[in-house]
């Protein structure tokens, strides 16, 4: 299976990552004279790894989505050990083509305010970084590209941001740079022991340390700790999450949407690459802790961002909430929760990259995005209220969009495992739905006044960059079981994992068969697919016909 | 005729293999040769540049025969077996060399600017170059205190040579006072041991150390910190690092960048051969000092450049807290330490001559417009340059793909392998502590406000000139290359360390 994949186009994942990078260096190169010439440039080196990525998804053998595929492997540093490895199974499949779509969207759906040479040469490195962090299957590998994204997200925020700029880009640095440094002793560490303990040379290879546990109870539970520590601040969770919000709102456009959609799942998909499965036990040991802090995070998510007065703001302490999700599905340690943890990756990127591109959107219009000043937006923006309810309700996860497949089955993992945490959890769905709908209702509704009844409405191209996210807002929502066909084995593999490696572990179930089971449910939404897609289309004709009214 | 010679005896001199001895004779000739040439000839008669350009063929000529020895099978040893020019020689040679050289092109201009005698600096850089490689290459404790004098004599000079700033004489007297002051005990140092071991030859401690058990070790370990003390001062690890930053901020800026670069290499081979080396069988008795003294290294040099509000001063205290992650590879006490210390001090050696190579490009007439108001806007302003020492200052924060992740990394992994896991974590949370230092220097290119003061307007944007322009761009290049590609400096650098 990988030797077909890789006979057709070898070193096709290698190619991916440095593509972006190559495009970068081309951005660098060129005359200050052709300054027409950037864009295009920028948008073709973002084009090829996405088209590369879809050649991808529909090469990849579904039926092997346990294993590593269009695998590729080259020494790199040898005296350290340190090779460059990379491959995709299910888990990354989507993140990797989430990210290669995300990039040439936010370049066609932004225009920098200034200086766009550099501009794209950063997003354009910022992609190598984010890719090749998720096709990483070396440890060192994966550090350096975890750990250069940080420089072009840093400049991007500096140079193009709004507000207290500089302050929010150091913050975001050091904050992130804290976690990976400790990050580094423990993959370090890691690689010596299990070197030592299984009497082999040292390596850094991922599924080499991941099969051959042999490291004490204690050692692994401490490295686990370190490894977490970097991803919980990348996540972000409660309590590391504070330069998140700053980041966010003083961010350019396309970086916020790069920042919500890409880099957060960095810490997220840490979490089960190089979590669960390096540390099968440790993981077990620590869900509860982990689960815990994740639900802190829903509801302290919510509630901050019912309280912000600035829409950007909003948005950001959503993407707490969302994340929390995330964890809580990822460390019920079973199918379901897992599936929903990977599915949510996806779609948080989807909808809250879409949301902050919006956000954006009103900004460039109004120059504010203090949810006081505007009002009304719906009666001379009708096109972008429409999209933007869309948007929001799957943000909410409103049945038919895609939110929903990846919460519900978080929510049931988590009820298998921690029922009292999931029934906690769930409050924060409403809370949700509370703070999202307010802010939609004193932005969207009421009457226009001043500079709000002038605002224009979507151009052209930005409802053209909206449309591939509206397509799999509701082509996730109402049938989800192509992604979660290719999700599941890998999840059902990792779970076997720690099954396997964690004695008198079992995956936590209910003490009764629940009544949803993730293959119902794959049944019922295809089942279900007229009448949800029907909502959907009316949820979009309500707003626009509300729109038109006004 | 014939006959007549066959019958006299060969007069026997001592075999001496002059080609072995290159990496000291050429920069201690060529010096000489320029201070003849200096003070013979009028000035008139010679081309400008001549100083700096014949300091770069010295070290160029000095590194190709360091290149030409590292080919030969077999180390040389000289003057019975005083001198000996090992991997480890030669790699801190090269590293030695390798600084000169960088830092020659930016002279010219430079002393033009500021108005300094290039001659007087070029004869005392080669000077304090030979001293270095004879530091190197010492295999006996009186050899490594003459090339350690007669570095460190041609450094306190050097550092006072802009005659016209106070702070620059100031750094000299305080270098060469407290410089002075350290000497005494690092002679004591060799005194005790002597006394302890009954030799100075490195190899014969090494061999007693390991024969003899030492039941009354006063002596011994007296001498042990007396050498700590001393050489430690050299390298500037804290607490005896209270010179170092007036005297690189005080020091013209290239002298500075070689201070930081030949200087501190020289420092650290010294500390290897003495401690590693000979005193390797006392591993235990100085690695709990070595990691103390790296953690405070590491902590005050961090914390302390990162409350810098002045970019020299920046990158003075960062070099202190390079000098604690080198201490961490010392502190290895092991050949993958030694690998781990000689990869980072090459790295360093090249981003700290870059990084001080664009400071004294913007350092104006007076050699101290270094505040970081004064680098406001360069990014906009000169581009290239802001550029450039953006990745020199990233490469020092240890950011991936330059050469200073990849020090960072093997000094961390030797410091794991010998289970020094808590020196490790603190090392890396100095470096997040010192990124932020480098970060505000960015900041400042970047994101500050150009300033409008006009009437600087010469001194703002000066001329870099080629020589320091192609200075900054080989040393970005190489930083990215090492950080990229470093198989090949990894495998050199474990070979001098003899893995």
């Amino acid at each position: 299976m990988t030797a077909t994949a890789s006979a057709s186009f070898p070193a096709v994942l290698t190619v991916l990552v440095l593509v972006p990078a190559v495009g970068a260096l081309v951005l660098a190169a060129m005359p200050r004279a052709r300054s027409d010439l950037l864009k295009p440039v920028a948008l073709l080196a973002s084009v090829l790894p996405a088209a590369l990525a879809v050649w991808l998804l529909s090469t990849f053998d579904a039926g092997a989505a346990g294993l590593f595929q269009f695998s590729d492997r080259y020494t790199w540093i040898e005296g350290l050990g340190v090779s460059w490895h990379v491959g995709v199974d299910g888990l990354s499949l989507f993140l990797v083509v989430m990210t290669a779509l995300m990039f040439p969207l936010a370049i066609v759906g932004v225009d920098p305010e200034h200086s766009p040479k550099p501009y794209y040469a950063w997003l354009l490195i910022l992609e190598t970084g984010c890719l090749g962090t998720f096709v990483a299957l070396d440890l060192i590998m994966f550090f350096v590209f975890f750990e250069i994204v940080l420089v072009p997200m840093y400049f991007l925020i500096g140079g193009w941001g709004h507000g207290r700029r500089a302050y929010a880009a150091t913050k975001f640095f050091l904050f992130t740079m804290f976690g990976s440094a400790i990050m580094l002793v423990a993959i370090v560490a890691l690689a010596f022991l299990h070197a030592s303990a299984s009497g082999g040379g040292v390596s850094f290879d991922l599924i080499g340390i991941a099969e051959n546990q042999v490291l004490a109870t204690n050692t692994a539970r401490w490295l686990f700790l370190a490894f977490a520590l970097a991803f919980a601040v990348k996540v972000p969770l409660f309590p590391v999450h504070t330069w998140l919000p700053d980041a966010h709102t003083n961010a350019p456009t396309a970086g916020s949407v790069i920042l919500a959609a890409v880099m957060l799942k960095l810490g997220t998909y840490g979490l089960v690459r190089f979590g669960l499965y390096l540390f099968p036990e440790a993981s077990v040991y620590f869900a509860p802790l982990m689960v815990t802090l994740g639900v802190i995070g829903i509801i302290y998510g919510a509630i901050a961002a019912a309280m912000q007065r600035d829409l950007k703001r909003l948005v950001a302490y959503s993407s707490v909430a969302h994340l929390g999700f995330i964890v809580i599905g990822t460390f019920a340690l079973n199918t379901e929760g897992l599936t929903g943890g990977v599915l949510q990756m996806v779609n948080h990127g989807v909808s809250t990259g879409a949301l902050f591109l919006l956000v954006g959107m009103i900004y460039e219009r109004r120059h504010t995005r203090e949810i006081s000043d505007l009002g009304g937006l719906q009666k001379p923006a009708p096109v972008m209220a429409a999209v933007f309810t869309v948007v929001m309700l799957s943000s909410v996860g409103l049945p038919g969009l895609n939110g929903f497949v990846g919460e519900l089955l978080v929510l049931l993992g988590a009820f298998n495992a921690h029922r009292w945490w999931a029934v906690v959890a769930a409050a924060g769905v409403i809370l949700a739905a509370v703070y999202l709908l307010w802010a939609y209702q004193r932005v969207f509704h009421g009457p226009a006044s001043g500079a709000n009844a002038e605002m224009p409405d979507m151009r052209w191209r930005e409802g053209l960059v909206m449309v591939p996210f509206l397509a799999a807002i509701v082509f996730m929502g109402v049938y989800p079981k192509p992604v979660i066909d290719r999700v599941e084995p890998a999840v059902d593999a990792i779970i076997a994992h720690v099954e396997d490696n964690v004695a008198g572990f079992a995956e936590p179930a209910a003490d009764v068969q629940p009544p949803v089971s993730l293959d119902d449910l794959v049944k019922s939404t295809g089942y279900d697919d007229h009448g949800t897609e029907g909502q959907s289309s009316r949820e979009d004709g309500g707003a626009g016909h509300d729109g038109g009214g006004g | 005729m014939g006959s007549v010679l066959a019958q006299l005896e060969p007069v026997v001199t001592p075999a001496v293999d002059w080609a072995g001895l290159l990496p000291v004779l050429l920069p201690a000739a060529g010096a000489l040769v320029l201070l003849m040439v200096r003070s013979l000839v009028p000035s008139r008669l010679l081309p400008a540049g001549l100083d700096a350009l014949w300091t770069f063929a010295v070290a160029a000529a000095g590194f190709v025969a360091v290149v030409v020895l590292w080919q030969r099978d077999g180390e040389v040893t000289a003057f019975g077996d005083q001198l000996v020019m090992d991997g480890l020689a030669l790699f801190t040679a090269a590293v030695v060399f390798g600084s000169v050289a960088l830092a020659a092109p930016t002279l010219p201009r430079y002393c033009e600017r500021v108005g300094i005698d290039s001659a007087e600096l070029c004869v005392l850089t080669l000077l304090a170059a030979a001293g270095a490689v004879v530091m190197a290459g010492a295999a006996d404790l009186i050899v490594l205190f003459l090339g350690l004098e007669t570095m460190s004599i041609a450094a306190y000079v050097m550092a006072a040579l802009n005659l016209r700033r106070l702070e620059s004489l100031e750094a000299g007297l305080k270098y060469f006072v407290l410089g002075a002051f350290s000497t005494a005990f690092l002679l004591y140092g060799i005194a005790l041991v002597y006394g302890a071991t009954g030799t100075t030859s490195l190899d014969g401690i090494a061999g007693y150390l390991d024969t003899f058990l030492v039941l009354r070790d006063g002596m011994l370990l007296a001498g042990l910190a007396m050498l700590l003390v001393g050489l430690g001062f050299k390298v500037a690890a804290v607490p005896f690092h209270a010179w170092a930053p007036d005297v690189y901020v005080g020091a013209p800026t290239p002298v500075t960048a070689l201070m930081a670069s030949a200087v501190k290499a020289a420092g650290f081979a010294a500390l290897i051969r003495v401690f590693v080396d000979a005193l390797g069988v006392r591993a235990d008795d100085w690695q709990p000092v070595v990691f103390a003294l790296a953690c405070a290294t590491l902590a005050v040099g961090s914390v302390l450049a990162a409350v810098q509000s002045d970019a020299k001063r920046i990158l003075a205290y960062s070099s202190i807290s390079h000098a604690g992650f080198i201490l961490v590879g010392v502190q290895a006490a092991s050949d993958s330490g030694v690998a781990a210390v000689l990869f980072y001090l090459a790295a360093y050696a090249v981003i700290a001559v870059g990084s001080f190579t664009v400071v004294a490009v913007l350092s104006g007439r007076t050699d101290d417009r270094t505040g970081l108001a004064a680098l406001a806007g360069l990014g906009s302003r000169k581009p290239a340059l802001a550029l450039g020492l953006t990745i020199l200052l990233l490469a020092q924060a240890g950011v991936p793909f330059t050469s200073g992740f990849v020090a960072k990394f093997s000094v961390i992994s030797a410091a794991v392998e010998a289970r020094s896991y808590w020196l490790a974590i603190v090392a890396m949370v100095s470096a997040v502590v010192a990124a932020f230092a480098y970060l505000r220097v960015v900041v400042a290119m970047y994101f500050g406000d150009p300033g409008t003061d006009g009437s600087d307007a010469d001194d703002a944007s000066p001329a870099m000139g080629l020589g320091a322009a192609s200075v900054i761009v080989v040393a970005v290049l190489f930083t990215v290359a090492a950080g990229i590609v470093p198989g090949l400096l990894e495998s050199l650098s474990s070979t001098a360390a003899g893995l």
